[in-house]
């Protein structure tokens, strides 16, 4: 090798960077990543500065799941490492694709203590799908490829490479590998033909299916062949928290979100269905209730990239393992020649479900005191910001509401900490998508517990010309819990009072940091304050919407309870048929 | 002891048996805690555990015993198997595999008893490697159910310290186990 292709290290991780496609990171430097952060400046990667680690995980969280590509964060050692652990955490359990680059303590200081030291490998090994920790230039370059291989193939997920300050400064050959070839993963893409064939068998049979669709299928960019899927089988489809927008919320078979919070139509379809078509979904508890009674007398078909989750929650009788998209594919086929052979006749069912969720429809009621209900704040900025629009919101019952009252009717619109429910997730995640989409109207759906986490990225906004949309639903407490504690601890309010009404003043916030803020405390301006915000695309919007503290999220099945026991507002549990009980 | 999910349906082979399994694993720092953790984190057992170099230094292999359920024993598997640094997990039936553990146990002897202790030792093809004045310390190594048999045959003459390896573990004849078949 001659003298001209020796770099350092640090020049090896940004040109490795660059190879792997990366147009934007957002991060904050310090002590150890501090060499990375010189050829940083030369680079055509644009940096974004954030004013918190943390906000730098969500943001390139909120980058990917609006873009499909993999996010990025870097963050020194010690407490800017250990600040990433919440955001990989959530991007993990969301199976989300970011990269987290960190810098280490010198590779002869490892293990000391040393200043701003900690061991983020270990710390992560739990939280991410797989990390690197660094210590030879020469590896730099093949671990951020594998890294990004790694993050974006298969189960998308989070991984961390964690890279020691002498191994960022000293000289090193530049060797990004051409192919990747990691003897110990290889996701396997196609589903097995007898499985398909299987599983084909099992539709053609069942008289009561539900299509049961998880984030899996956004991940996979499957949405098109659902709906080919959903339109062939004629089966209602339910979409879960993560899958919002994988299947349009218009359309006729769609009986809207399982779970804790679902449409009762939705959570006793999956009760009483003969057969869950499950895509890219995982049992998870808050979708199932308790699992003994979860779809008692369902038949399962299982389609995951990921073969841990087959069996995990609940036994599958068919497991397609394999990419969603390809195994969609492979269904339709097999699926149209099952029923030639025999058609089976679901319209019972189909009446019996659009029944449920004519019947029980989603609602909410204006507050009798004149004050302003939180879902119909939701619900109309749904309507004026359009299926177009990308909303990020926060954790809490504004979140579920978001889900409840908004339209989804396109893939990456709808973003959320969904596995991780990690409140402050909205504003950072926002301003990561809108990075990723600037063309699109990023709104950022937060409560008053969750903006008061991570709203300094607000900054970061107003300086970095990423003009986000925040509707801050002001209930001034933290409304779940606060819900929780009015159903289940007899209405002893321990520390969910956050007075956010009166301090801070949101508004003034905003104005400190760069951002219009605006306020809006009545039914009447709700749609004049939200055209106000939409006009405004030059700087980040905050709209303080002060709303009712007591409206509830209904439908509800409590923790722990069974799904049959859906209540679909206080003390009002769904009225059965007999033959249906 | 696995714990599976609660609510898990219990199916009709939710007997604990107890299941060996050989893990071929990157040679590189880490892959131990990566295990280990995966395991506490996922709330399985290890009975034992036993890590050591292969024919090829890129690569260990593991030999890990654990107390599961069919059921659990699929998920211990298929979560082992999403680890980046792990190449192959086998499942070795005991009966096509030869699995050995390593015992050094002391036990108390007087002049009355050390001829008894010499027989025992003989009839399980065991060794002495040290003798003091009123203890022997014996090396046997074989399978789990020999080594247990040994203890209790020498459990009453008195038993001063104790030491057990991990269970290793290889399976009889070509394959499967070897790396190059692994690697595929």
């Amino acid at each position: 090798m001659s003298e001209s292709t020796k770099m350092t290290g640090a020049s090896s991780l940004v040109k490795a960077l660059e190879a792997s496609g990366v147009d934007v990171m957002f991060g904050i430097p310090g002590g150890a990543i501090l060499p990375a952060y010189d050829p940083i400046f030369d680079s055509k990667i644009r940096h974004i500065l954030v004013r918190h680690e943390q906000g730098a995980g969500h943001a390139a969280t909120g980058y990917a799941q609006a873009t499909g590509r993999v996010g990025v964060c870097i963050a020194t050692s010690g407490p800017g490492a250990t600040n990433l652990v919440t955001p990989l955490a959530d991007a993990q359990m969301d199976s989300v694709p970011i990269v987290a680059i960190t810098g280490q303590v010198a590779s002869g200081a490892i293990g000391t203590d040393a200043f701003q030291e900690a061991d983020i490998r270990g710390i992560t090994m739990p939280i991410t799908k797989h990390s690197f920790l660094v210590t030879d230039p020469a590896d730099i370059a093949r671990s951020i490829a594998e890294a990004f291989h790694i993050a974006s193939t298969g189960r998308p997920g989070a991984v961390l490479v964690d890279i020691a300050k002498d191994a960022l400064q000293m000289q090193t050959e530049f060797n990004y590998p051409k192919s990747i070839n990691l003897g110990g993963y290889n996701p396997k893409l196609d589903a097995t033909p007898e499985s398909i064939r299987d599983a084909a068998a099992l539709i053609a049979q069942s008289k009561a299916p539900v299509l049961y669709i998880g984030g899996g299928a956004i991940k996979a960019q499957a949405h098109k062949e659902l709906l080919k899927l959903a339109e062939l089988t004629g089966a209602p489809v339910v979409t879960t928290l993560m899958a919002r927008g994988a299947f349009p919320d218009s359309h006729p078979q769609h009986l809207g979100m399982p779970g804790m919070h679902g449409t009762v139509a939705a959570v006793t379809a999956l009760q009483k269905a003969d057969l869950l078509i499950t895509l890219g979904a995982r049992f998870d508890d808050r979708v199932t209730g308790k699992l003994s009674t979860f779809a008692p007398n369902a038949k399962i078909i299982h389609a995951d990239i990921d073969p841990a989750e087959i069996g995990k929650n609940r036994r599958a009788d068919v497991a397609l393992v394999g990419d969603l998209r390809l195994t969609i594919e492979a269904l339709l086929p097999a699926i149209k020649s099952e029923f030639k052979k025999n058609q089976p006749d679901i319209s019972a069912w189909l009446s019996q479900a659009y029944g449920w969720r004519n019947r029980f429809p989603l609602g909410y009621d204006h507050p009798s005191d004149g004050s302003l209900s939180p879902q119909y704040v939701i619900e109309r900025i749904g309507k004026l910001s359009g299926p177009d629009a990308i909303y990020a919101a926060g954790v809490g019952q504004h979140q579920m509401w978001a889900s409840q009252f908004i339209s989804y009717e396109k893939p990456r619109t709808w973003l959320n900490s969904g596995g991780l429910g990690t409140m402050g997730y909205a504003v950072p995640a926002a301003m990561g998508a809108k990075v990723g989409a600037p063309d699109t109207t990023v709104w950022a759906i937060d409560g008053d517990g969750c903006f008061q986490m991570t709203n300094q990225e607000l900054v970061t906004c107003a300086l970095n010309n990423i003009p986000i949309k925040v509707a801050v639903i002001n209930n001034e407490s933290l409304g779940m819990v606060r819900q929780w504690q009015t159903l289940f601890y007899n209405e002893r309010y321990s520390n969910t009072e956050l007075h956010s009404k009166r301090i801070p003043d949101f508004a003034k916030l905003a104005e400190a940091m760069g951002c219009v803020g605006l306020t809006c405390d009545s039914r009447d301006d709700v749609d004049k304050t939200i055209a106000q915000a939409m006009e405004i695309n030059d700087r980040p919007v905050v709209v303080d919407f002060s709303v009712h503290k007591d409206a509830m999220v209904w439908p509800m099945v409590a923790a722990g309870t069974s799904n049959d026991d859906i209540v679909n507002a206080r003390s009002l549990a769904p009225i059965w048929d007999s033959q249906e009980l | 002891m696995t714990q599976s999910h609660p609510d898990a349906p219990s199916s009709s082979t939710s007997i604990l048996k107890t299941r060996t399994l050989s893990v071929l694993v990157e040679n590189s720092p880490g892959v131990l805690a990566r295990i280990s953790s995966l395991f506490s984190r996922r709330g399985y057992n290890i009975d034992s555990l036993a890590v050591g170099p292969t024919e090829n230094p890129n690569f260990s292999r593991m030999t890990i015993v654990i107390n599961v359920e069919d059921h659990a024993l699929e998920q211990v598997i298929a979560q082992l198997d999403k680890l980046i640094n792990v190449i192959s997990i086998t499942e070795l039936d005991p009966v096509v595999s030869v699995q050995r553990e390593l015992l050094l146990v002391k036990v108390s002897t007087d002049e009355k008893t050390r001829s008894q202790v010499l027989e025992t030792v003989q009839l399980f093809r065991a060794k002495v490697v040290d003798v003091a004045q009123d203890a022997v310390t014996i090396e046997a190594t074989g399978n789990t159910e020999k080594i247990s048999a040994l203890l209790r045959v020498l459990e009453p003459f008195g038993i001063l310290e104790l030491i057990q390896s991990g269970l290793v573990a290889m399976s009889r004849g070509l394959k499967p186990g070897s790396i190059s078949e692994d690697k595929k």
